[in-house]
């Protein structure tokens, strides 16, 4: 079995009393979506922080494609990327210019044309030459989602992806993360709080409730474990405590 | 890493990335005529302010007569000084304004890189806003700062230094302290400018003022400054005095920037300042 792409060993952050992620373990597989989960405040967008570097873990180890992200973090960026409706590009900056100047960033050899494709792959070839600061909401996360894949990124860490976006740009957002996920080989973690696409992209989900990491499976084994028909009915019940109750209610239904 | 990525490594791809994020500094300034003006404005007003004061005077004050072009010398060169550290914080704040620090430091641009960044856009602004003063001042008042000659580089590499020390230090400030700290950019280096003998010599502050001020490299400028102007003597040791001093700003100013950052990333403040 292939080395996973991301590893985390007893990672915990705090921030002075408040404990954000406690001792998390957990893998991604290379070339899988993977869900991370949670109710708000749950910790999961410390945790992408945490292995995007923006942010020190108080205790444990962080390894993106065997990198130590504490120590040599600057081996692992380059085939990483990140989008998160919640970090904005300069709104003064046309889309175009905020795409050349990440392009630039990144080291890419010919920008035009890269941003030529992205430009039609997610339909933000007439919003180039506006301000990225006049453009609407789901326009904005199209942009920034452009951002993430300048550098055709072998780990992709997207913070709810199709945030403010309509369900027609969504689903076709959604077909867009599956092509290249599956062209690239990429491997993807997404935080997002709409089940229907968790179900739709993920092999995995990571289930966390203040700042633990609750539990974790596949969709379908999540569905059959809590007895559920579909993911948001499992989320609530993660996120309500309920998984004991079901388990007690299982052992009596078993009797 | 994708094929389309260059393979640059070492300085030649951090020089890429600091190019990268002086182009979007510059697609800004490109794009905002009223900045470019703003940038010349303030040092335009204050030199047509003391260019007239410096004409009163010239026929009130001996000691203005014997280098009547004193003032607006110190006025154009205290101008480097601020525009230098001001040039820094901005462009910082720019970030911040933008909420863009997260994008920023998911890509592969290193802390030290930025403040390289930050550094040549304060040159830039620098040179377009006190440059463009001191040729304001050339038909307007029959003077020009560049008959300092060749120590005129010094001097204005040296106030540039000490302000772009500054400017990295406060940055650091606002970075801690998020941007109810950000006045920070306007004000710190009026702390420096009573005992940097900008109008006047270092002799006129009282004997243990000028203890301290014998510790910025702008007192040693100044006093050079005029040096030139008054005894047409270029004055080595003032310049040299004034370079060891700045390696040691440039030194505390830049480990002051990156301890904050450091402490931003345990804070978690590279996504959230800003907000």
């Amino acid at each position: 079995m292939s080395e996973p792409v991301v590893c985390l060993e007893a990672v915990s952050k705090r921030f002075e009393k408040i404990v954000a992620v406690d001792n998390l373990n957990f893998e991604v597989r290379r070339a899988s979506t993977t869900a991370l989960l949670g109710g708000n405040g749950a910790g999961k967008t410390t945790t992408l922080s945490m292995l995007l570097g923006l942010l020190l873990p108080s205790a444990g180890r962080i390894t993106i494609f065997g990198v130590d992200m504490l120590r040599r973090r600057y081996e692992a960026l380059p085939r990483m990327n990140f989008s998160s409706p919640y970090v904005d590009l300069p709104r003064r900056l046309t889309v175009r210019e905020n795409l050349t100047v990440y392009a630039r960033l990144y080291g890419l050899r010919r920008v035009a044309a890269r941003l030529g494709t992205l430009a039609d792959e997610l339909q933000i070839a007439d919003l180039m030459h506006r301000p990225y600061g006049q453009l609407s909401a789901g326009q904005r996360t199209r942009v920034v989602l452009a951002k993430a894949l300048l550098n055709d990124p072998e780990l992709l860490l997207l913070d709810e992806p199709t945030a403010s976006l309509d369900p027609d740009t969504a689903d076709y957002v959604r077909g867009l993360l599956e092509d290249y996920q599956r062209r690239q080989g990429a491997t993807i973690l997404l935080a997002s709080h709409n089940m229907s696409e968790v179900e739709r992209l993920c092999d995995d989900v990571l289930m966390l409730r203040s700042g633990v990491l609750v539990d974790q499976g596949t969709p379908q084994d999540l569905l059959r474990r809590y007895g559920r028909r579909n993911m948001e009915e499992v989320f609530i019940d993660i996120a309500r405590e309920r998984e004991i109750a079901l388990d007690l209610a299982g052992e009596q239904s078993a009797r | 890493m994708s094929e389309e990525m260059e393979c640059f490594t070492g300085w030649t791809a951090a020089l890429r990335r600091v190019a990268a994020v002086v182009m979007r500094h510059v697609y800004l300034l490109r794009g905002s005529g009223p900045r470019i003006l703003e940038l010349m404005y303030w040092p335009t007003v204050q030199m047509v302010l003391w260019g007239f004061i410096t004409l009163f005077l010239l026929e009130h004050s001996s000691w203005i007569a014997q280098a009547s072009g004193v003032l607006l010398s110190a006025v154009l060169l205290w101008d480097v000084l601020f525009r230098g550290q001001l040039g820094v914080s901005l462009v910082f704040m720019e970030e911040l304004w933008s909420r863009n620090l997260g994008h920023l430091f998911v890509s592969p641009l290193r802390p030290g890189e930025l403040a390289v960044a930050l550094l040549a856009m304060s040159l830039i602004r620098t040179l377009i806003g006190v440059g463009g003063a001191a040729l304001v001042a050339i038909p307007l008042f029959q003077f020009s700062v560049f008959d300092l000659g060749l120590p005129l580089i010094g001097f204005f590499l040296n106030l540039i230094v000490m302000g772009w020390a500054i400017g990295l230090a406060v940055s650091g400030v606002v970075l801690r302290y998020g941007l109810g700290a950000e006045s920070m950019a306007w004000i710190a280096i009026f702390a420096v400018q009573p005992i940097s003998g900008v109008y006047y010599p270092i002799a006129t502050l009282p004997e243990w003022l000028q203890s301290v001020a014998w510790f910025l490299p702008s007192s040693h400028v100044f006093e050079g400054m005029r040096a030139v102007l008054f005894e047409r003597e270029f004055r080595l040791d003032l310049l040299l005095n004034s370079v060891v001093l700045n390696l040691c700003f440039l030194a505390v100013g830049t480990a002051t920037f990156l301890a904050f950052f450091r402490n931003a990333r345990v804070r978690g403040q590279l996504l959230h300042v800003g907000e």
